[in-house]
């Protein structure tokens, strides 16, 4: 690890201030990922603005028909929490699930999402869910929020405040976790929320987290897993690996994606 | 038995220490003036050395020194060895390139040693590591196993034409010839053992430390046996007269074989301390660990196995490549020759065995002893052999070995070894009563409903273990003997501390070499205290690896028990004032028929040092007195694991639903953690059937570089095990131990494919399973295709 000027703000605007001050500042949230990164030379930012003491980013509220999530609440609060599980209880299956019980007391929602690692679960949640992503500046919706590979539309200094996600009909998340790293290696998100039904897909897409749109055509007439016994996933889109290629992950795809709608109910 | 001797489940004494955080691993050790070394490890698999510039890096803050290749060949500090000489077919010596502590023009593979930086702080020596350049002129690797030795490809050392260190066999292959020309079945399989990165918690560390007043060098290290690295560095590397030279092992957090060796970043250390006038610290980091830690495994095998009319086995023949890596490792050369070929009788009588060995290098990490060490191979070959056999001419596995079964003791194999016991019948029909066999067609009709493929698998394995007989294995080319040193020292006030060449690293020896002391001299277990690992206390040593330290260390205790009594008796008889042939010791007591005063253990230790009731002339005063043992044979532990699994055929992923293992171990110490040692050997069985294996590409990059990667066992991928025990008393040690270390990791891996492979209705699948991979096979099952 190189030297590094810690901060520690209060407020989202001091946090705000501190990154735009340098332009190799970067927000330290739960560091699954920035901190090894750092321990090993492949990220040396000249200054860590931590939002561990930010209390405006903490807390889950249900607000109308609106679950909303600070950026900074733990998996392990998620998981956890009543008033999830009485408002979106796939919400803590999702987070339930994410690495081992240490990572969950450090992880948070916000560095998940901001984060937007391709093998990630809040990915497909937030996707499946149609989630709002507030920051400091504006509300971004979850198609506009996920632009590929660890890429996001926050820009240098823009913070993730909370996560809004509409309480939906039915809701499930099914994971097939990579054995090495216990990341997904597919994980398959289902939601039908008024009209809308979306079908989001982490772990397997070579551009990241994406929704499957013949699933959701599918789904959309007939929610059911037998509705999903005739659509395919192209292999040539996914990415490959030792652990899986395309064509095992294209399959678990579909696999997954049935598992999840039997789940939703 | 008493509630702290021999067969209790004693808790173990040293588990308050290190679940309180009290532990003293090598990395918590910190000297006065203590400097930081990091290694700059070559980034390619193949490369000539070029240049190397440290002149940035010296200017860079803190930094004391870089050394090279250069530097060590001007200090004339010799080479790593291999201490097992392997002689070829032809008669001819391995052929073996030398092994620099610091590469000399040329690396072999990615995390080759090629500079070392010292500086203040470990920051420090991290920052001008970075600013050491190396020029390199990079070479097309040989990364391969079973292609290395092919024409055309990439020569790794100019000592080993085609890559091949040793071209070896062993058995009567015109016997095997004749029986396999005569024979009604013949079963042929080819296998990969699947390479294997070791993986101690804690990760290898050393501190080298020089005293200019005494001209002495002291060494901290995470070593299994601080005495055999002593030797090494003293008479071989030449660091240090081995008088001048003290190695101290202090707790070490796992081993699993990788801290046998003697590795290049100690050597440096060690030679280092002296040239900068510092302690040098190195501790390695997990990257590092993956990269440069002698790796386990390796192989690619041909096995075919001859059957006659009657169903009777009557010959074996394999025929294997071993990966050694880019250099020979310290036992490198033994592990896939003297530790795998004579055990591929199994648990069979089989008339005639034949295999050869090609030992070859690659351009890959070091290959050596990693638990179990060679007869994992073995029993995964013979067990992966005997279960497709009995398939193929559609016998019940299980009755299938045995009819097959060796049944009379002494029994001689073709293969050098002479089994001394067991009871491998008694085995198996305790492993099928506990695995409820016969409910198995329900629990596999009832996956199949839900779509499952559920299969049983047995692997019913034999070891050789308490290494060993030092006549024997020098025959065999061994370079050191393999018995085993204790002392027994009597305090004053009757309290003990046994001194053992055996080294502890997880064992549990301070439990159970004090259960032992307990027994036997009548004294309260928390009166003894253990001690290990340290070249200035233990007198000398051969440390602890290949199940061997209670088959061996303890009985080298025993025996120094044993004097330590005769001594004591001759005591008492002075103090009781009887002759010393009447003195009569049982559990703590000293009494006599010629009188009715007795005495305890600790009256007489203080009377052994007071020394009033007997002159010199008489008796020497005080009580302590040591042993060595040097067994007369091999141990042979074995067993018979069943594997039950279940498949998910739609993803591939694999529950292990059951698992028995039945084991005979001989005399037991202390049951618990004998168990716990299947436990664990269990583990890292499954992981090497399920989980791990260490790949690299073809330009020798080791991919499965860490834990995003490379698979460990948890707890989550394992089912709670059924482990039972039978008794066959092993004739050649005092006590009847066979050692339990590495059964588990023996058995496990054939258990586990056995299990797959009935599952799938097909042998086509390799270790590691993955979920990819058992999917993949899945698509060729005929059980799956009838369920749909």
């Amino acid at each position: 690890m190189y030297a590094f000027d810690y901060h520690r703000p209060q407020s989202v605007a001091d946090a705000a201030s501190l990154l735009a001050s340098s332009s190799e500042a970067k927000l330290l949230a739960g560091g699954h990922t920035l901190i090894p990164t750092m321990k090993q030379r492949l990220a040396s930012p000249k200054a860590i603005v931590d939002l561990s003491r930010v209390a405006e980013l903490r807390g889950i509220d249900r607000k109308g028909s609106a679950l909303v999530i600070g950026a900074m609440t733990t998996h392990d609060e998620v998981a956890n929490s009543p008033v999830v599980r009485s408002a979106i209880a796939g919400l803590c299956q999702v987070a339930g699930v994410i690495g081992d019980q240490h990572v969950r007391n450090r992880g948070t929602i916000g560095g998940s999402v901001a984060n937007n690692d391709p093998a990630a679960d809040y990915p497909a949640a937030v996707l499946a869910l149609n989630a709002t992503v507030t920051t400091n500046k504006r509300e971004i919706g979850a198609d506009a929020f996920f632009k590929g590979l660890f890429t996001t539309a926050l820009d240098d200094s823009e913070i993730i405040v909370r996560l809004s996600f509409p309480v939906p009909a039915k809701f499930a998340y099914v994971k097939f976790a990579n054995p090495a790293s216990r990341y997904a290696l597919v994980g398959v998100a289902v939601a039908q929320t008024g009209k809308d039904v979306r079908v989001a897909v982490t772990g397997a897409g070579s551009s990241g987290v994406f929704r499957h749109k013949a699933m959701e055509a599918a789904l959309a007439g007939n929610w059911s897993a037998q509705a999903l016994a005739n659509v395919a996933t192209g292999a040539s889109d996914m990415m490959s690996d030792m652990h899986g290629d395309g064509a095992y992950r294209a399959h678990l795809v579909g696999v997954l994606a049935r598992r999840a709608v039997a789940a939703a109910g | 038995m008493s509630a702290t001797g021999i067969g209790a489940s004693v808790r173990r004494k040293e588990d308050q220490r290190f679940i309180t955080g009290k532990g003293q691993y090598t990395d918590d050790i910190n000297r006065p003036g203590q400097a930081y070394a990091v290694f700059v490890r070559s980034p390619h698999a193949h490369a000539n050395l070029k240049g190397i510039d440290a002149s940035a890096a010296l200017k860079s803050p803190g930094c004391l020194a870089v050394y090279t290749g250069a530097d060590i060949a001007k200090d004339k500090v010799g080479n790593l060895i291999c201490g097992w000489m392997i002689l070829s077919k032809d008669g001819s010596q391995m052929k073996m390139g030398p092994h620099p502590a610091l590469a000399q023009g040329k690396v072999r593979y990615v995390g080759d040693h090629v500079a070392v930086v010292i500086a203040e702080t470990l920051a420090e020596a991290k920052d001008a590591a970075e600013k050491v350049s190396v020029t390199y002129d990079v070479l097309p690797a040989a990364v391969d196993v079973a292609t290395t030795q092919n024409t055309g490809q990439p020569q790794i050392h100019a000592e080993a034409p085609n890559n091949t260190v040793y071209q070896w066999h062993l058995g009567d292959k015109a016997a095997v010839d004749a029986a396999f020309a005569g024979a009604k079945h013949v079963t042929k399989i080819d296998l990969v053992n699947n390479r294997l990165i070791p993986n101690a918690i804690e990760p290898r560390a050393a501190i080298g430390d020089y005293d200019s007043g005494t001209e002495s060098l002291t060494l901290h290290t995470t070593s299994q046996n601080p005495h055999v690295a002593r030797l090494v560095l003293s008479a071989f590397i030449g660091i240090a007269p081995e008088h001048k030279l003290r190695v101290i092992a202090p707790d070490v957090g796992g081993g699993f074989g990788s801290k046998i060796f003697i590795y290049a970043e100690e050597t440096v250390c060690l030679w280092a301390a002296r040239k900068v006038g510092r302690p040098v610290k190195w501790t390695g980091d997990r990257t590092e660990a993956f990269l440069a830690d002698a790796h386990g495994r390796d192989h690619v095998t041909s096995a075919e196995l001859a059957i006659d009319a009657s169903g009777k086995i009557v010959a074996l023949r394999a025929k294997t490549k071993a990966n050694l890596g880019g250099y020979l490792s310290t036992f490198a050369s033994s592990v896939p020759t003297y530790l795998y070929a004579p055990l591929l009788s199994g648990q069979y009588d089989i008339p005639a065995i034949y295999c050869e060995v090609d030992g070859v290098y690659t351009n890959t990490a070091p290959v050596d002893a990693y638990r179990g060490a060679g007869r994992p191979e073995a029993t995964f070959v013979v067990e992966r052999l005997v279960e497709v056999a009995a398939r193929q001419i559609g016998q019940d596995p299980a009755e299938f070995r045995r009819k097959n079964f060796i049944r009379s003791f002494p029994h001689a194999t073709p293969v050098i070894m002479t089994y001394d016991a067991g009871d491998y019948e008694a085995c198996l029909n305790k492993a099928l009563e506990l695995a409820d066999k016969n409910g198995f067609a329900t629990r596999k009709a009832l996956s199949a409903k839900n779509g499952k493929l559920r299969g049983l698998g047995y692997s019913a394995y034999i070891e050789a273990c308490g290494i060993a007989p030092s006549a024997a294995v020098g025959s065999l080319g061994a370079g050191v003997g393999l018995w085993e040193s204790a002392e027994v020292r009597v305090n004053p006030t009757g309290s003990v501390e046994v001194l053992t060449g055996s080294h502890s690293h997880g064992q549990g020896h301070e439990t159970t070499f004090a259960q032992l002391t307990s027994q036997r001299l009548g004294i309260p277990i928390e009166q003894i205290t253990v001690v290990h690992g340290d070249t200035d206390k233990v007198q000398f040593g051969m440390g602890t690896y290949g199940s061997r330290s209670g088959a061996v260390g303890m009985s080298a205790i025993y025996y120094a028990i044993d004097k330590v009594i005769v001594k004591a008796k001759k005591v008492a008889g002075f103090v009781l004032e009887v002759p010393e042939n009447t003195v009569d010791f049982k559990e703590g007591i000293f009494s006599s028929s010629a009188t009715n005063k007795t005495l305890t253990f600790p009256e007489v230790a203080l009377q052994a040092y007071i020394a009033h009731k007997f002159t010199g002339a008489q008796l020497e005063p005080g009580l302590k007195e040591g042993a060595f043992f040097d067994p007369t044979n091999f141990t042979f532990p074995s067993g018979v694991h069943i594997c039950e699994v279940e498949i998910d055929p739609e993803t591939g992923s694999t529950r292990i639903d059951r698992w028995t293992a039945v084991d005979d171990f001989g005399t037991l110490i202390n049951p618990m953690i004998v168990e716990g040692q299947v436990h664990g050997g269990i583990a890292q069985g499954v992981g090497q059937a399920l989980l791990e294996g260490a790949v690299y590409d073809k330009e020798g990059q080791l991919l499965t570089a860490s834990y995003m990667d490379y698979c460990m066992p948890r707890a989550g991928d394992l089912p709670s095990f059924q482990v039972a025990m039978t008794s066959t008393p092993c004739p050649s040690n005092p006590l009847g131990i066979k050692g339990c270390g590495e059964a588990g990791a023996i058995a496990a891996p054939a258990a586990v494919v056995n299990a797959l492979t009935d599952a799938l209705g097909h042998e086509q699948i390799a270790m590691p399973a993955t979920p990819l991979a058992v999917w993949r096979a899945a698509q060729k099952s005929p059980m799956k295709m009838a369920a749909e």
